[in-house]
């Protein structure tokens, strides 16, 4: 019989981030799935009474904790000490943890360290699956490939794909955590935390809860009929867009890399808007793409995007092949400023 | 004063992003159809790591980048051809499967020893590097086991930025979700870096650094030390490709002030 960890961590107000909601989803289906197994609560933070109690109600057997100022942001050091100290308290053999990027750059290495293994993104989860026994689903190659899989190695570390799962919901109450002592030396206090950059143009483009995904492609910055670029229009376009409709931008490798090779690019891109292969794989129920030719390495990146429409110039674009549900031929530039004036009006 | 540095770049080879894959079953698990036969690239963030590499190495003169590469040595040498034009290395080949379905655990086993095997090796000097996620297993896990295997604690994935002081100190940039980045400082070496795209763009095709590069490749190729895999607890129930071709819409006789009322409904609905 298994024993389950749910692992997460606190976010800067001291409560559990969305995506560690929707993992307890996951791991409270799989402690009910597996009858007799017990699930114990793993808290890392500043303080973790807070989450511990937004939580309080999910029937788990034990609240762990570990708490100081030095777990209250990601460090690899300390956060590995801090989750090496609950699982061995809790004997877990299945930790199940979200895939957020504090939890993801170290419990590969402390599954490491425990001598267990780690599977992450995942993105399906069933408690009992072939023979009865848990598998669990993720992606290879970028996207390209689904797979199902199982292991008998244990501990075995689950972190689960963000959006992926329901959060949990449940009534606030009292938990009783139990907080482990953990004291980081000298080792462990190597590096420091500075602060959090945010984006040079102080234009926030990039919104994962967003309903709506908006990409922009390399088209907007090439020749128009006119024989001209327009990329200041261009620009005033998608932000008045994003500002309307307050969807996430999302950018092909094309556009952004223009920046770097010193050609008019739009100021408020980085590589972080990067969408495909090389770029990011968000999630959002819906996607429009716009000026961008939806070739392969940059459509694996909308694998997650349920509803898709492009506009392009192009009817022969990588759109039209099976990629988008609905696939505009005409000018960007022309659509995108009606649809503004559309919101606009409304 | 500059900082004299050994960096060890951890970089694999996949196939070319512009490849349809299959997958099939092989007596060892899944694999892709014609996998020996798929053009190959060096792994897409392991090369921005390559690149940043060269970049620091060559701000602080005496520091050196190695490449360790687990990969079929044919695939690989194939690859570096264009790779060893890039940038200056030095390469360490390891003789063994690289595809997205081995066993993360069991490279990094393979690399944590290659990386140990490097004759004056110094902890104090070495920075760590790789992509924070291949193109073909596609999960973040391996660079952090080799850092544990290693004793580096000081670890750091989705890298897009290293200022090194003249202290050896240096300040990094990771990415953190809503596209934010974290910025933290670490006091020196024994550090990993898990890359995402960095700041470089992809170095042009140099002759001179591909004749240099050349001379120890070879060689490397050659000594390259076999890795078997051995058996791991994975079950491979499936492995599938995505059902869904969606048949597209394809609307080209609309004004634009049709398209934007359509897309308005569909953006509000
Ligand atoms: C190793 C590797 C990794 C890669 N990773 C990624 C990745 O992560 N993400 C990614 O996006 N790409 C990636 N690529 C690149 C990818 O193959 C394409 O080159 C890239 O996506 C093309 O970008 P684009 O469609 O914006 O530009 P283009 O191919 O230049 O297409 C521009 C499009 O704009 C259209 N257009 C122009 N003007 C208008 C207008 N007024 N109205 C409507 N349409 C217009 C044109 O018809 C054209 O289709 C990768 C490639 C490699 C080799």
């Amino acid at each position: 019989m298994d024993q389950i960890l749910f692992l997460a961590h606190t976010q800067e107000n001291g409560l559990l981030p969305a995506s560690a909601l929707e993992a307890l989803t996951a791991a409270l289906a799989l402690k009910s799935a597996s009858g007799a197994s017990e699930l114990v609560v793993g808290l890392v933070g500043a303080s973790v009474q807070a989450a511990a109690d937004q939580v309080a109600g999910c029937g788990a057997a034990r609240f762990l904790g570990v708490a100081g100022a030095e777990f209250s942001v990601a460090r690899y050091a300390t956060d590995a000490m801090a989750a090496e100290a609950i699982c061995k308290a809790s004997a877990a053999s299945i930790v199940v943890a979200p895939g957020s990027s504090r939890w993801h750059r170290v419990l590969p290495g402390v599954a490491q360290r425990l001598g267990g293994v780690a599977d992450t993104h995942l993105t399906g989860l069933n408690p009992s699956g072939a023979g009865g026994a848990l598998t669990v689903a993720r992606w290879y190659y970028r996207q390209r490939m689904e797979a199902v899989i199982q292991r008998q190695r244990r501990p075995w570390f689950l972190l689960i794909d963000p959006g992926s799962q329901l959060a949990y919901v449940g009534a606030v109450g009292t938990a009783t955590v139990e907080l482990l002592p953990v004291q980081p030396g000298a080792a462990q206090l190597r590096t420091a935390f500075k602060g959090y950059r945010e984006l040079s143009s102080g234009v926030q483009t990039i919104r994962p809860e967003a309903k709506l995904l908006f990409v922009a492609g390399a088209g907007w910055t090439k020749k128009q009929a006119d024989g001209q670029p327009h990329v200041k229009e261009a620009e005033t376009l998608i932000l008045s867009f994003l500002q309307t409709s307050r969807a996430s931008l999302g950018s092909s490798k094309s556009l952004v890399d223009l920046g770097g090779e010193g050609q008019a690019v739009l100021s408020f891109l980085t590589h972080l808007n990067q969408i495909g292969q090389t770029g990011s794989t968000p999630r959002h129920p819906k996607g429009l793409s716009t000026c961008c030719h939806g070739e392969e390495p940059h459509a694996v990146g909308w694998r997650f995007i349920n509803e898709r429409r492009a506009i392009n110039l192009d009817a022969n674009c990588g759109w039209a092949r099976g990629k988008a549900d609905v696939l505009y031929v005409a000018d960007a530039f022309a659509v995108m400023n009606r649809v503004n004036e559309l919101l606009a009006a409304k | 004063m500059s900082m004299v540095l050994q960096i060890v770049v951890c970089g694999s080879i996949v196939p070319d992003p512009l490849q349809t894959l299959e997958p099939v079953t092989t007596p060892a698990g899944p694999g892709l159809k014609n996998e020996m036969m798929l053009p190959a690239v060096l792994d897409p963030w392991a090369s921005h790591a390559l690149y940043e590499a060269a970049n620091l190495a060559k701000q602080n003169p005496g520091s050196k980048v190695w490449l360790v590469s687990l990969g079929p040595k044919a695939k690989l040498q194939q690859v570096m051809m264009t790779v060893a034009q890039k940038v200056p290395f030095e390469l360490i080949a390891v003789d063994g499967p690289a595809g997205g379905f081995t066993e993360a655990s069991q490279t990094a086993a393979a690399l944590a020893e290659a990386i140990q095997a490097i004759p004056g090796l110094d902890k104090s000097r070495l920075l760590v590097f790789g992509g924070w996620e291949s193109a073909s297993r596609g999960a973040g896990v391996t660079m952090q086991m080799v850092g544990e295997l290693l004793g580096i604690q000081d670890q750091f994935q989705g890298v897009d930025e290293i200022k090194l002081q003249p202290d050896g100190s240096f300040e990094v940039m990771e990415r953190v979700e809503g596209g934010r980045h974290q910025i933290s400082s670490c006091a020196g070496a024994p550090a990993l870096l898990g890359w995402a795209t960095g700041n470089l763009p992809e170095p042009k095709n140099n002759p001179q650094v591909g004749m240099l590069n050349m001379r120890t490749v070879g060689p490397a190729l050659q000594k390259a030390k076999p890795f078997k895999p051995a058996a791991t607890d994975v079950t491979f129930v499936s492995v599938s490709l995505p059902k869904q071709v969606r048949e597209t819409r394809i609307i080209k006789d609309k004004t634009a002030d049709e398209i934007a009322r359509e897309l308005v409904e569909w953006i509000k609905q």
